[in-house]
């Protein structure tokens, strides 16, 4: 197990979301001799040329062919391995949509696909490599967990939580480098489990992935106006954690989800699925990108072009608590 | 068995196919699950390693269908080798069977995998052969496809790969009748020169007589060529055995009536 503290935490963050995934799959290899990890030819990419220098035996690149991929993995699950398959977010959960939907959903073996840089941080390789719908689709398959850390840390606690967790997962991996750090000292994580990170009565900020950092500075600014927020780190968009929206649609006023993905059938759409069962509920607004393919730049540059920064969310917030107040 | 004894293990495949064909009353593959009989009948009558009393023993020969639209030259074989009961096989195509149109994994009815979407049983095949050598296991792993199939990408993404890793474990028989599912293959999607092609892509690639239970025993079993998969082009009839719906794509997926069902098992042949 890999303990968060400040030191760990400050690296972690330099090292970013794909290092950070290859330095959890290395801790855990020693602990686990039937980890197999496979690449559709991303493995530097993917921050596994230590583990695949270490551990040769266990890692296979199986060339730029993830359909295969998926289908090898599945076959190596099928015999008791804890398999890792990883690509890039848009070639993995959608070029191998139905091997993923055949071998993880419907046959429910033991793979975790692990979509490296998804939402936006593919910057200016454009939209042919951004993770934008990957969710909605993985979410929409029976039998898958989907997680989606909020920070380097948490990328490490998931990494050794699937590994213990046996069952079919989809790890959307977001954030670039120098990651902003949620967890400075270790936490419980659990699967399916959403943390609070911060209690408020007026508005619930709602997060997943990159953006829980985001809703924490976006708490910051908003209690500085006099708003009180409450900050739920929704790691795991599946199996939703629906206590935890039961209580905030009781205790706030506006409920908020942010996330690095299309408004659509991502965490807000979880979110408003499960709100939709109720008589009452506060207002909810989903915070994400827009349903077009949009101009490319750099990881910063689209994250306040999409009004993803919390500057940016604390306006938008902000405006749409005052129609409600 | 012998070959006498597997020539009458597929008559009593034809057979049971047609009374399930019957009595679910509705369309099935026939066409395609007939062309597979002796290639299944050599499977389960002589080559494959299994125990009907211990579905899951370890080591085990392991065969997936790919081509899963063939599941009446299967779960036939299955009945069989005495891995499916009589019971079982009568609910073929039933609503909630365990035997539906496409195979649903299911070990204890040594169902290994999944499949009804084509190009997807290779790559799983390539997984269980990694895992048996990274296993020490010398079980063998059987992948029945179809011709039609190979249209599919992944199928040469795993064609590839399973030379590539020197998987000489592996075995894959393509079921070569040269009819898919809108007519002549030749016509749609020429593959033509296939086991040429194969034996290029580093396969230990032959052609054989898919219907000559000796010759399909004698490809699927001669030693491996060290370090290559061994694909066997198998040619076949579509719906074979059956005079009326020999290369007649009509019976590609079709329903058998009271008359044709008459007609079709005088056929067969008495079992022995």
């Amino acid at each position: 197990m890999m303990e968060i503290t400040p030191a760990n935490a400050r690296l972690w963050s330099r090292l970013g979301s794909r290092g950070m995934f290859g330095q959890a799959i290395l801790a855990l290899a020693g602990s686990d001799p039937k980890l197999m990890v496979l690449s559709a030819d991303l493995g530097n990419s993917s921050g596994l040329e230590r583990f695949r220098n270490s551990y040769p035996e266990q890692f296979l690149n199986v060339g730029i062919a993830e359909q295969n991929m998926i289908g090898i993995a599945g076959g190596l699950a099928k015999e008791g391995f804890t398999v890792f398959a990883t690509s890039f977010a848009p070639f993995i959960s959608m070029r191998a949509a139905e091997q993923i939907r055949m071998n993880l959903g419907y046959m429910e073996l033991n793979v975790k696909a692990v979509a490296i840089g998804s939402g936006l941080a593919m910057g200016l390789l454009g939209n042919s490599h951004y993770g934008l719908e990957d969710a909605a689709i993985m979410r929409a398959i029976p039998n898958l967990t989907v997680v989606c850390p909020a920070d380097c840390g948490e990328i490490a606690k998931t990494v050794f939580a699937a590994a213990s967790h046996h069952g079919p997962m989809y790890i959307r991996l977001t954030g670039s480098v120098n990651t902003p750090v949620v967890y400075q000292a270790d936490y419980p994580f659990e699967i399916g489990k959403a943390i609070t990170l911060r209690e408020g009565k007026d508005i619930a900020l709602i997060a997943t992935g990159s953006m829980v950092h985001a809703a924490l500075e976006t708490a910051i600014r908003l209690e500085a106006k006099g708003i009180s927020c409450s900050v739920v780190n929704m790691h795991t968009l599946k199996p939703l954690d629906t206590g935890v929206l039961e209580h905030l649609c009781t205790t706030t006023k506006l409920m908020v989800t942010l996330e690095e993905h299309s408004r659509i059938g991502g965490l807000g759409s979880a979110v408003a699925e499960h709100l939709a069962g109720f008589g009452q509920h506060p207002p909810l607004e989903i915070i994400g990108l827009a349903d077009k393919f949009d101009k490319a730049g750099e990881y910063p540059y689209l994250l306040d072009m999409h009004g993803l920064t919390p500057e940016r969310l604390t306006e938008t917030v902000f405006t749409r608590y005052q129609r409600i107040a | 068995m012998n070959f006498d004894e597997l020539e009458n293990m597929a008559r009593f495949m034809r057979r049971n196919i047609l009374e399930a064909s019957l009595a679910c009353n509705l369309s099935a593959h026939l066409g395609g699950g007939l062309s597979i009989v002796e290639i299944t009948a050599t499977l389960y009558g002589r080559v494959l390693r299994f125990d009907p009393k211990n579905p899951s023993w370890a080591d085990r020969d392991r065969f997936i269908l790919s081509k899963g639209h063939g599941v009446l030259g299967f779960y036939s074989a299955l009945l069989a080798a005495g891995m499916i009961s009589e019971e079982t096989f009568k609910t073929f195509q039933h609503n909630g069977s365990d035997l539906i149109a496409h195979p649903v994994m299911n070990p204890a009815l040594g169902i290994e995998s999944s499949n009804g979407s084509l190009g997807h049983g290779l790559s799983m095949a390539i997984g269980l052969a990694l895992a048996a050598r990274r296993k020490h296991q010398n079980h063998k792993i059987y992948v029945l496809l179809g011709d039609g199939e190979c249209n599919e990408g992944s199928v040469w993404e795993s064609i590839m790969s399973a030379a590539q890793f020197k998987l000489d474990n592996l075995i894959a028989i393509i079921d070569y009748n040269q009819l898919q599912s809108d007519g002549d293959s030749r016509k749609i999607m020429d593959l033509g020169g296939l086991s040429e092609k194969l034996g290029s892509f580093g396969w230990d690639a032959c052609d054989v007589d898919g219907h000559c239970i000796p010759e399909l025993f004698s490809a699927m079993t001669r030693p491996p060529r060290p370090g290559c998969p061994r694909v066997l082009v198998a040619h076949t009839v579509k719906g074979k055995g059956i005079s009326f719906m020999e290369n007649n794509n009509d019976w590609h997926h079709n329903r058998l009536t009271q008359a044709n069902f008459e007609r079709a098992i005088a056929e067969v042949g008495e079992i022995q």
